[in-house]
């Protein structure tokens, strides 16, 4: 087994008297696609928050790629190649589409004060090279007639497309997707997980938290199941399914 | 009449480079700096002193806008693990605080009597030109700051900046270094405070401790909220505006009969108030709305879903 790309262990929180997170360890391998299932209040979105460094104070460890980012600011485990989506499609409001992805360029130079003043030619070519990318990745996603939009006005099944597309702009080498495909229309589910399917043959790991059983059979290889802030199993989808501790926790729920 | 004129025309340029640097904190990184009158009082004065030290006024100009931006960056540092909102907290009680050391602590600032004598460049030479030559200087700063902040508010960090406004945990996942954005944009507002509290005490050539009331900020505010709070040429048009509307209310208070000296002030503030309700209600966005960047994209129909990751990924 190849030396896993995130290592966590033992990771704790707890707001107030409730404990989001209580003691969650596990490792996933580099460059494929892992379910994360469980069911509602399992702490699957804490964790996503803990790892990504967005809620800061969790005890534990978090390695990603040989590197402990347990305490680091959430824009230098960006930068360090692990990138999130938001489960809500977070945007900025008054940002267009076409500005989010830009935004989300790595190592920009023009966001040096002195270097934004200056100007000069290295700039001015990494933001064109920066657009022609988001262009590009606007048509891949179908949103180019939307690019002048602010995101405010999106459908939820552009908002989720612009997640994705902005978080691959960052050109990570593991993307955390919270609920991608949730609240949209059967089609573009369809459509969403056709460029998962993607996403994982060109190298880049994906952590996927969905409820969808038939998604999580077609795009994981592997399946960590969570329940009260712990880490229950893991295993393929059918050796998930097979879990009586998996079926009492949230699959048998869902039979009912 | 012309040099009535040109004083007020000199101060606007001083509103103007107020309400450029509240722009750039509040309009484009979404910091709300009540205690705006402190920097421009903190510039004011430290000008004042150097040069009454004997330090060229260039420079003591350059000092003014620098301490303010340290003590801007400094307040940024010491509210960073708090909600936005005790960042204005703070600065609106360091406005209020720097105006009672500037009352309390004579052998310093002259106490209520302020300071006076502050000398202007050129004034001698210039003889009678030099207010033309005042309201020039005053103005190529202006505009020199909006060209400035154009250039850089118009570059990837403006973007990241306005990303740190609309929602700062997405600028942090798009790998922005949002505190060290947040002190920048901060920081450049303060030192524009600064340089303006610099250009009105050599202007003048009299600062006291009622110059530097709270009223200016919520001027410079109004400026900027009736210009469109996210632009620069807005800040400019909206400081012209305000200041018109403050000028005006003297005249139009002859035609109104019966008002005593009290009262003719009051209807300055009336006036102000009015303005204000009048923009929330007919143009809640200002003269000018939000300025986004445009794709340029080619006019072509999204095609088929294609492949999302290409060559440009791995």
């Amino acid at each position: 087994m190849a030396e896993a790309q995130l290592a966590i262990s033992d990771l704790a929180i707890h707001f107030g008297g409730v404990r989001a997170l209580d003691g969650a360890s596990f490792d996933i391998r580099p460059g494929i696609t892992t379910g994360l299932i469980g069911p509602n209040g399992a702490g699957k979105t804490t964790l996503f928050n803990c790892i990504s460094g967005l809620i800061p104070g969790a005890s534990g460890q978090v390695r990603f790629e040989g590197r402990d980012i347990s305490r680091a600011r959430p824009e230098a485990i960006s930068r360090a190649g692990l990138v999130r989506s938001f489960q809500l499609a977070r945007g900025c409001e008054n940002l267009t589409v076409f500005e989010h992805l830009m935004l989300y360029g790595p190592r920009q130079q023009g966001e040096n004060l002195l270097k934004a003043f200056i100007g000069g030619r290295a700039v001015r070519e990494q933001e064109e090279k920066l657009r022609d990318e988001a262009l590009d990745m606007a048509g891949r996603l179908r949103l180019t007639h939307v690019l002048d939009n602010l995101v405010t006005r999106l459908s939820g099944g552009q908002k989720k497309l612009l997640e994705i597309g902005r978080v691959l702009l960052a050109k990570p080498k593991m993307i955390l997707l919270d609920e991608p495909m949730a609240g949209v229309n059967p089609t573009l589910v369809q459509e969403i997980a056709d460029h998962l399917e993607v996403i994982r043959r060109s190298g880049i790991a994906i952590v996927l938290i969905e409820h969808e059983m038939e998604l999580i059979d077609r795009l994981c290889d592997e399946v960590i199941v969570m329940a009260a802030g712990k880490f229950l199993a893991r295993g393929s989808f059918s050796d998930i399914q097979s879990n009586r501790d998996v079926q009492e926790s949230y699959l048998g729920l869902r039979r009912q | 009449m012309i040099s009535y004129l040109l004083f007020i025309g000199t101060l606007t340029a001083i509103y103007a480079l107020l309400s450029l640097g509240l722009v750039a904190s509040w309009g484009q990184a979404g910091m709300v700096n009540l205690g705006l009158v402190g920097f421009f009082g903190l510039g004011a004065y430290c000008s004042t002193l150097l040069t009454l030290l004997g330090l060229p006024i260039g420079l003591a100009w350059v000092a003014g806008g620098l301490l303010s931006a340290v003590m801007g960056i400094a307040f940024c540092l010491l509210t960073r693990t708090l909600r936005g909102d005790y960042l204005a907290i703070v600065t609106l009680g360091f406005g209020e605080g720097l105006r009672l050391v500037e009352l309390n602590e004579r052998w310093l600032t002259g106490g209520s009597d302020g300071i006076s004598g502050i000398p202007a460049p050129f004034k001698a030479a210039a003889g009678e030109l030099f207010p033309w030559l005042y309201f020039a200087i005053a103005w190529g700063i202006v505009l020199l700051a909006a060209w400035g902040l154009n250039r850089v508010l118009g570059s990837p960090f403006g973007r990241a900046l306005r990303a740190v406004r609309d929602d700062e945990n997405v600028a942090a996942v798009a790998g922005k270094s949002v505190l060290l954005l947040k002190c920048q944009a901060f920081g450049m507002g303060a030192a524009l405070f600064g340089l303006a509290g610099a250009l009105y005490a050599h202007f003048t050539s009299y600062i006291s401790p009622d110059n530097f009331v709270v009223q200016l900020t919520i001027y410079i505010f109004l400026a900027v909220t009736l210009g469109g709070y996210s632009r620069l040429v807005g800040a400019i048009l909206g400081a012209v505006a305000v200041m018109s509307i403050l000028e005006s209310s003297r005249f139009a208070a002859e035609f109104v009969p019966g008002l005593n000296a009290v009262q003719i002030a009051s209807l300055r503030e009336f006036a102000i108030a009015v303005a204000l309700i009048i923009i929330m209600q007919v143009r809640p966005q200002g003269i000018f709305g939000l300025k986004n960047e445009k794709a340029r994209a080619p006019a072509q129909p999204d095609t088929a879903p294609a492949s999302v990751v290409s060559s440009h990924v791995k």
